[in-house]
């Protein structure tokens, strides 16, 4: 049960709430209870089609030829629809704020970068006409060479995943091929520390597996509008997303959507509303297109993977002097997400801890793998089991109890952050210290009196003196061992070469205009816009 | 395109409908009758959202052949409120938070009204292995299984 | 093209329209053949059903236990006399699976499902099928080895002896979700016991193979042997031999191997 500890803080809150710390009844409840919330999929349309997609079964590979005729003379197909069909056939879900460049067909057109990527989209009078016909599609595929980790991905004559990045990682600013994060001397305070524990920590991509599919229905309106019912979790975004695609006006579309049966960041990347719209425009009726149960498992956008390397120097006292990270996000075949995922995680380091020798390169990656998208705290969630794995990890290694460790580490009100912003309002000490005393786990006095309001700021509050990449030093070589360790001989070798200094970079072009009015909303990518 | 002719009774009502061969009884239900309550998750027996009761025994819509239940009585969430007011199990679980996006819930109810119609006074391992073919994803398996026994209790004492 | 239902009221009718069609598939519980409908599995044209009685019938009355092959799994559980058939009966779905899929279908489904057959694969079963001319009873262990040319013939019923004794027959399925989930393993043993010595061991495995196999090489190690810590360590680590197991998001072929013997050890230990 909910229990609010108001002893904490008491000082800095005004407890005349109306709401927090009460249940409130959820408005769509009652719709849940009775089966009447109505989802995408529960409309019922006169005349509706169907639209099912033919899905590469290759992970890259050139389209020699497409040979649909037997499929068109399929019983009940109304349309078929290729790439050179989709008004503009070339997108990326960040464009609408001016982040990314264009790199991913709706239907694949010359050739295919992932197993799964749809080529062909079919739309006919029942689902099983339409799987009829996908089964009498013929596709020609020369295969090309395939990438599938990210540091492979990185290196010197890897094949090229998706020629808008040729060097198969997300250029940021026009320049940058990774998010950068320095802060102090890293490599020079490695060189004094009591221990350096280097480890590696790698996340497999997750399927959200919400219980309704991916999918959206659409349908002529009047005055030539769309009607388009959809499981979308980012209605104004999908709007956008389609607008552009379609090469109309957003206002072209009426979206009805808002209950979503289970999205957790697998429904923001707009898959089914294109087609679905284009096949309507195309036959003049209802089409629906719902991913099967295999299509949302395999084909789906996951949480994409993360490898990650964490190198870290302490003092026997316990004290973190410097931490190191290198990431890569495995996007996929396009970009989706994963580049804002990116920034999100540099954002992040080093965590909720006050560290002050700071290093972190963090890559959006390329490979010929599904793209990945968004999932709960993405960007952040893999990164923090790195962290917290590597806390304890270091904890043992100077013999301090993990809670206390990090009660010593922790971020303070008036603490300097990696990224030059002062913390506030930190309270992880007094998480901490709850959460001790929930699970009976024994912390000693001076650390149960420990506060995120005391001790923070003064030197702790100074931005150190941070070397630029050309005059840092080379890497400290690991001083101890310890039982944690036990790297595989693959990770010892050399880190991948650094790319080019940047500084000093030319200001970055200015952003074309978008074609469709997008709003600018930036604050996320507040230096783009600066 | 040969249709059968289908009639059976749908939450106590008599319905007659013709059937594509091979349709199942989630798209007879959704499509052909117009009752949206179970819905699709997986089409292959692993999400439960699709329950029914065929002649009150707990079944998958999407894996049952819709002329298979000619002459028999199918229940779906459609037909579980009483008039105007909610089944006990229908109020136990807007009571106890037992929804979040809703989407698991029709086929939820249908596997506790299964369980509750056999085994009124249900113990909690039973209530969790009755749910046992239902997906939640949104995690909120806990509160749905605090819900069934407030309804197996509100009966009881009613 | 739409699919064709066609129901006849006797399995000879059936059977003989089934082996007529390469594109027929029998439809018992529907858990196999409307899940490959719902996928667009567009190489079944035709849907075969029979309404014949016998296929939902069940002798549990004699030593030897008969089970028609339309017999669902929630049907087995409600049958007192078929107590030794209960725990691998309720390995198998959520309770809406129960009450759906059959014993005959069940020998058809493909890993990490099929938990019942393993059950019967360790009971030496017989299954009595219908080609188009006419019945025949096979080895349980031979109909699994030719399963991939068996659509064409159906599945009358199941029969097998009941174990001699409630010990005598051992059952566990190794899944990560729980009470429900696809099987990662699952083990079947029947050891009867005469003058202290196992006579007639039968080991199955299920997720080890292409089809449920038996363990030979741990069924001969038992074999003649009393059932104590030795023979059952003896037999834990000769189980995985003549097994091919694969890797599926359910766990790899490396951890299926590792886990086999172990899961044995206790399963013939009594531990679980």
């Amino acid at each position: 049960m909910l229990e609010l500890r108001k002893d904490i803080f008491a000082d800095e809150r005004d407890d005349n709430l109306n709401e927090i710390g009460k249940g409130t009844q959820r408005q769509d409840m009652l719709g849940h209870v009775t089966g009447t919330s109505s989802y995408f999929n529960d409309h019922k349309l006169q005349g509706m089609l169907h639209l099912k997609v033919v899905r590469s079964t290759q992970a890259h590979a050139q389209l020699r030829h497409i040979d649909t005729t037997e499929a068109e003379r399929s019983s009940g197909v109304r349309r078929i629809i290729r790439g050179a069909d989709v008004p503009r056939n070339l997108n990326t879900l960040l464009s609408l704020i001016n982040f990314g460049k264009d790199d991913e067909p709706t239907l694949a057109v010359d050739k295919v970068r992932y197993k799964g990527e749809p080529v062909v989209a079919i739309v006919a009078d029942s689902e099983r006409e339409a799987f009829e016909a996908i089964a009498k599609v013929r596709i020609d595929y020369a295969p090309l060479p395939v990438v599938l980790d990210v540091e492979d991905a990185l290196k010197a004559g890897a094949p090229v995943v998706n020629g808008t990045y040729p060097k198969n990682a997300f250029i940021y600013h026009d320049v940058h091929d990774h998010q950068k994060l320095r802060f102090g001397d890293a490599d020079a305070a490695l060189a004094t520390a009591d221990h350096v524990l280097e480890q590696r920590y790698q996340m497999s991509p997750i399927e959200h597996a919400p219980t309704e599919t991916n999918g959206a229905i659409a349908a002529p309106d009047t005055n030539g509008r769309y009607v388009v019912y959809t499981s979308t979790q980012a209605l104004f975004f999908s709007v956008d997303t389609c607008a552009k695609i379609l090469d109309l006006p957003s206002n072209t579309f009426h979206f009805i959507g808002g209950t979503v049966g289970g999205g957790f960041g697998g429904k923001v990347d707009t898959l089914t509303e294109p087609l679905a719209i284009l096949g309507a425009m195309l036959t003049g009726r209802p089409v629906r297109y719902v991913f099967g149960r295999e299509e949302e498992m395999q084909y789906g956008p996951p949480r994409g993977a993360e490898r990650i390397y964490i190198k870290d120097g302490v003092m026997r006292d316990g004290r973190v002097i410097a931490r190191k990270i290198r990431a890569y996000f495995d996007s996929g075949a396009y970009t989706r997400l994963s580049s804002y995922a990116a920034v999100k995680c540099a954002a992040h380091l080093p965590g909720p801890y006050t560290i002050p020798n700071v290093y972190g390169d963090v890559y959006c990656v390329f490979t010929n793998r599904t793209p990945a998208t968004a999932m709960r705290g993405f960007g952040v969630t893999a990164m923090d089991f790195a962290i917290e794995c590597q806390m304890d990890k270091l904890a043992n290694l100077v013999g301090m109890d993990p809670m206390e460790f990090r009660i010593l580490n922790a971020y303070r009100d008036g603490d300097m952050k990696a990224h030059r912003r002062e913390a506030k309002n930190t309270a992880l000490i007094e998480c901490v210290q709850v959460a001790a005393e929930k699970a009976k786990w024994p912390i000693r006095e001076e650390f149960k009196r420990a506060s995120s309001r005391k001790d923070g700021g003064g030197s702790r509050a100074v931005i150190p003196p941070t070397p630029t990449d050309s005059r840092s030093r080379p890497a400290a070589p690991v001083q101890q061992r310890t039982s944690y360790d036990r790297l595989p001989p693959a990770v010892t070798r050399e880190p991948p070469r650094e790319p080019p200094p940047t500084a000093p970079s030319p200001p970055p072009p200015r952003p074309a205009a978008p074609s469709h009015g997008a709003p600018r909303f930036s604050s996320v990518f507040g230096t783009r816009r600066r | 395109m040969a249709k059968t002719a289908l009639q059976f009774r749908h939450n106590g009502r008599d319905v007659a409908i013709f059937v594509d061969g091979g349709t199942n009884l989630l798209v007879a239900l959704r499509e052909l009758i117009g009752d949206m309550t179970p819905k699709f998750g997986c089409g292959q027996g692993g999400c439960g959202t699709c329950s029914v009761l065929i002649d009150g025994e707990l079944h998958l819509s999407c894996l049952t052949l819709a002329e298979t239940v000619a002459g028999r009585s199918v229940e779906t969430l459609d037909g579980l409120k009483q008039g105007p007011n909610l089944h006990p199990l229908q109020r136990a679980f807007a009571d106890n938070f037992a929804a979040q996006c809703g989407y698991c819930t029709p086929g939820m109810l249908m596997a506790a009204k299964a369980l509750l119609d056999r085994n009124p006074q249900p113990s909690r391992a039973e209530v969790v292995e009755a749910i046992s073919g239902n997906i939640c994803r949104c995690t909120g398996y806990e509160p749905i299984i605090d819900a069934i026994l407030a309804a197996s209790g509100g009966r009881a004492s009613a | 093209m739409a699919v064709t239902v066609k129901t006849f009221a006797s399995t000879s009718e059936a059977a003989g329209a089934l082996s007529a069609d390469r594109g027929a598939r029998y439809l018992g519980g529907g858990t196999l053949v409307m899940r490959a409908l719902n996928e667009g599995d567009v190489s079944v044209s035709t849907v075969i059903r029979a309404s014949d009685q016998a296929l939902t019938r069940i002798d549990a009355s004699g030593p030897r236990v008969t089970l028609g092959a339309g017999i669902t799994f929630a049907k087995i559980l409600a049958e007192r006399d078929l107590g030794f058939l209960h725990a691998p009966a309720r390995s198998i779905g959520g309770p809406a699976v129960r009450n759906m899929g059959t014993v005959g279908g069940n020998l058809f489904a493909p890993s990490p499902y099929g938990d019942f057959t393993v059950a019967l694969l360790a009971l030496d079963a017989t299954v009595a099928v219908q080609g188009g001319f006419g019945t025949r009873d096979i080895a349980i262990e031979e109909f699994l080895q030719a399963r991939e040319r068996q659509a064409g013939t159906l599945v009358l019923s199941v029969s097998c002896a009941r174990p001699a004794s409630a010990d005598a027959f051992r059952y566990h399925k190794v899944a990560r979700i729980k009470p429900k989930g696809g099987s990662v393993i699952t083990l079947a043993a029947h050891l009867p016991i005469s003058g202290g010595r196992i006579a007639g061991a039968r080991i199955a495995l299920g997720s080890m193979a292409p089809t449920q196999i038996r363990a030979r090489a741990a069924e001969r190690v038992l074999e003649g042997r009393s059932l104590d810590a030795a023979t059952i360590a003896a037999a834990a680590s000769a189980v995985t031999e003549g097994t091919s197991p694969f890797d599926n998001a359910l766990g790899s072929a490396w951890y299926r191997r590792e886990i086999a013997g172990v899961h044995l050890r206790r399963l013939l230990s009594g531990q679980e």
